[in-house]
């Protein structure tokens, strides 16, 4: 069996002391921002990526995909307790987990998020482990053509499917992709809009828009907002253990939750947000057996299920990116730019040239699961404490820790200025309404969009047409039009905009 | 004429301002065809498609009807100034500003300005408890930085260490 060699290889790798040592201080920072309202897992990734140089780049990926599962399960906990989401993909978690904790279930409602999760985040290393190969050899057989159309789908999967306004978000998309092209052209050697500043030639930092967009224009949107009362319900929570009708309710819940939401990670686009979502929104539409609680009233199935999708959505959004190279989502975003930052090319070449790297990430994944478990059920006290730090000590540490990241990129205080506009910058897409994460995804795929473009039609000699005589690329591209017209459609389109007011 | 959804006008503006700003930038460097493209080439396409989603943006702006007509809001200036500041505060201690004559003052001094100035921009501000914040985050930093991940700073003032 090949899965079973790759996985001990896995095991092998991640097994080691330093790694689980990584793995163990990904998942505990992701615990704790995904606890902390106001602080989510892209920021505190590319805070990060400068101080994981250092590291061999297994470690690094290691942790850095800690803090992004860690922060599912941090996230649920605030979602519970406090009636904020800790995290955005534990929105919906807050209706009714709030209400369970309001009638004295915080504890099952926490083990409920937990063992959901838990369960998800195995099924969903799984699928990641058995699906990655195949899909491997699929890509091996793209060329630039079917590249480029992959990317298109990918950009408008991550549109349609996650955010507000539609047309907003696509330009959105096109911003990033423009920003993607500053610096000097691979071919031709041109600086192009660099201002004739010497730090733009190596085009804009990527961490300084992370940062910048992310962190401090989160910062200042949140303190703009009046402080709202926080009832944090420290007291003693007790009997953490669901009831044997609690388990009953919630098993078929998991069940289903995990399997929309491992579907819907792979998705370009996709990732734990939507996936969480979806699991609620068919729960909702499934009957209600004699004696339950309603939805928002504190149903245990209404935990559970959301619960469950988004941790196993964020195992699965990693299938696009070490398959394909692409990522699926601004978090998967910032993995290329680890990748890149560490010599790996993102892509098909990553397993068979870096098989350690690949199995070793997977299998590492399903240890931070298990570690995750412990430090979020039998410790949750530790950060039920931590829900009472107020924001004013948090956000100086976060400016600073945003500020020392970007300057340790480059050891150059050009990118503290640069940090600063694109704080301003995050600030008015705030206040503009429109979604930074498209713009970073842009970001990414700019340079690989031109390169690709530019080599399909120089194979084609500069016929367009080579993008739909392709079959792949047809495909691909066809699947990008049904997109847009399915979410177009009138009835679709009612629907969408309805999810996405709770937001 | 009048603006039925704030936000969505004035980001449609926005995405039309730098469409034409990009795609005029773009001609300035050769564009080619596209069996041997330019660098003008791909910037000049998105430069042109995203000043068309702009405007279409826009248009819909001034003719869909919103409930509540989208209202940008009050901006946030206090958070938004006093946030920058502290960035640029710090970077300007950290690393000095040669081009005017500004010694770098180091790490340590930086993360006491930058603690101190974003804490301005909060609701709240109690000198003594930033500072105790600002003494326990450089002490933090110092460990995490500069002694266990070694990243290269200038942690003091260049004028004690030389």
């Amino acid at each position: 069996m090949d899965l079973i060699n790759n996985l001990s290889l896995g095991f092998g790798v991640a097994f080691t002391f330093q790694n689980l040592i990584y793995c163990f201080i990904g998942c505990l920072l992701g615990t704790l921002i995904g606890v902390l309202p106001g602080i989510g897992p892209v920021a505190t990734i590319a805070m990060l990526l400068p101080a994981t140089y250092a590291l061999p780049p297994v470690a690094a990926l290691i942790m850095l995909a800690g803090i992004y599962y860690g922060a599912q399960y941090g996230g649920s906990t605030t979602a519970i307790l406090v009636n904020l989401p800790g995290e955005s993909s534990s929105v919906v978690t807050v209706i009714d987990g709030y209400q369970m904790a309001r009638k004295g279930r915080a504890g099952p409602a926490l083990a409920a998020a937990g063992l959901g999760s838990f369960f998800a985040g195995c099924v969903g290393t799984l699928i990641l482990a058995a699906f990655a190969p195949p899909l491997t050899e699929v890509a091996f057989k793209f060329g630039p053509a079917e590249y480029f159309s992959l990317m298109v789908l990918g950009l408008i999967g991550a549109v349609v499917l996650a955010s507000g306004s539609l047309l907003k978000a696509v330009g959105m998309i096109v911003l990033g992709l423009l920003m993607g092209l500053v610096g000097t052209d691979v071919n031709s050697g041109v600086a192009r809009f660099s201002f004739d500043i010497p730090e733009l030639t190596d085009g804009i930092g990527f961490v300084t828009i992370a940062m910048g967009v992310f962190g401090y224009g989160e910062i200042i949107a949140n303190l703009s907002r009046p402080d709202d009362e926080r009832e944090v319900f420290t007291a003693k929570v007790e009997g953490l253990f669901p009831t044997k009708e609690d388990f009953k309710r919630m098993i078929p819940a998991v069940l289903r939750g995990t399997a929309l939401g491992a579907a819907l990670g792979i998705l370009p686009g996709g990732g734990a947000l939507l996936a969480a979502f979806a699991a609620y929104t068919v729960e909702k539409k499934t009957k209600l057996k004699p004696g339950e609680v309603p939805f928002g009233q504190g149903n245990i199935r209404g935990v559970a299920a959301p619960e469950s999708a988004n941790n196993a959505g964020s195992q699965t959004s990693f299938i696009p990116l070490l398959t394909l190279g692409i990522p699926p989502n601004a978090v998967m975003a910032l993995m290329v730019g680890a990748m890149t930052i560490h010599n790996i090319q993102p892509g098909p070449q990553v397993m068979t040239s870096n098989p350690e790297l690949f199995w070793g990430l997977i299998a590492s994944m399903w240890i931070g699961n298990a570690m995750l478990i412990i430090l979020n059920l039998p410790l949750i006290g530790i950060w039920i404490k931590l829900l009472t730090v107020p924001y004013r000590w948090l956000f100086p540490s976060i400016v600073l820790f945003c500020a020392v990241g970007v300057y340790s990129t480059n050891n150059n205080t050009f990118d503290i200025w640069m940090v600063g506009i694109f704080g301003l910058i995050g600030y008015i897409f705030h206040k503009l309404g429109t979604e930074p994460a498209p713009l970073l995804l842009g970001f990414i795929l700019g340079p690989m969009m031109e390169e690709n473009l530019r080599r399909a039609l120089l194979l084609s000699r500069g016929d367009w047409s080579v993008f739909v005589t392709r079959p792949l690329s047809a495909g691909l591209l066809a699947a990008a039009a049904l997109l847009l017209i399915i979410v177009l459609l009138p009835a679709v389109k009612n629907k969408r905009e309805e999810a996405f007011v709770e937001d | 004429m009048k603006i039925k959804s704030q936000k969505d006008f004035f980001s449609g503006l926005m995405f039309m301002g730098v469409g034409v700003a990009f795609a005029w930038g773009a001609t300035t460097y050769n564009v080619g065809n596209g069996a041997r493209m330019g660098p003008g080439y791909f910037p000049l396409l998105l430069g042109v498609l995203l000043a068309i989603i702009g405007s279409v943006i826009t248009f819909k702006a001034v003719t869909v009807e919103t409930q509540d007509g989208d209202k940008i809001g009050k901006w946030a200036w206090k958070p938004l100034f006093f946030i920058l500041a502290a960035n640029f505060a710090f970077g300007v201690l950290l690393g000095g500003l040669p081009s005017l004559g500004i010694p770098a003052m180091g790490l340590i001094v930086g993360i006491y300005a930058l603690t101190f100035i974003s804490s301005l921009a909060g609701n709240e501000f109690n000198a003594k408890a930033v500072f105790v914040l600002a003494t326990v985050l450089a002490i933090g930093s110092y460990v995490a930085f500069v002694w266990a991940l070694k990243l290269q700073f200038p942690v003091w003032p260049s004028f004690i260490t030389g």
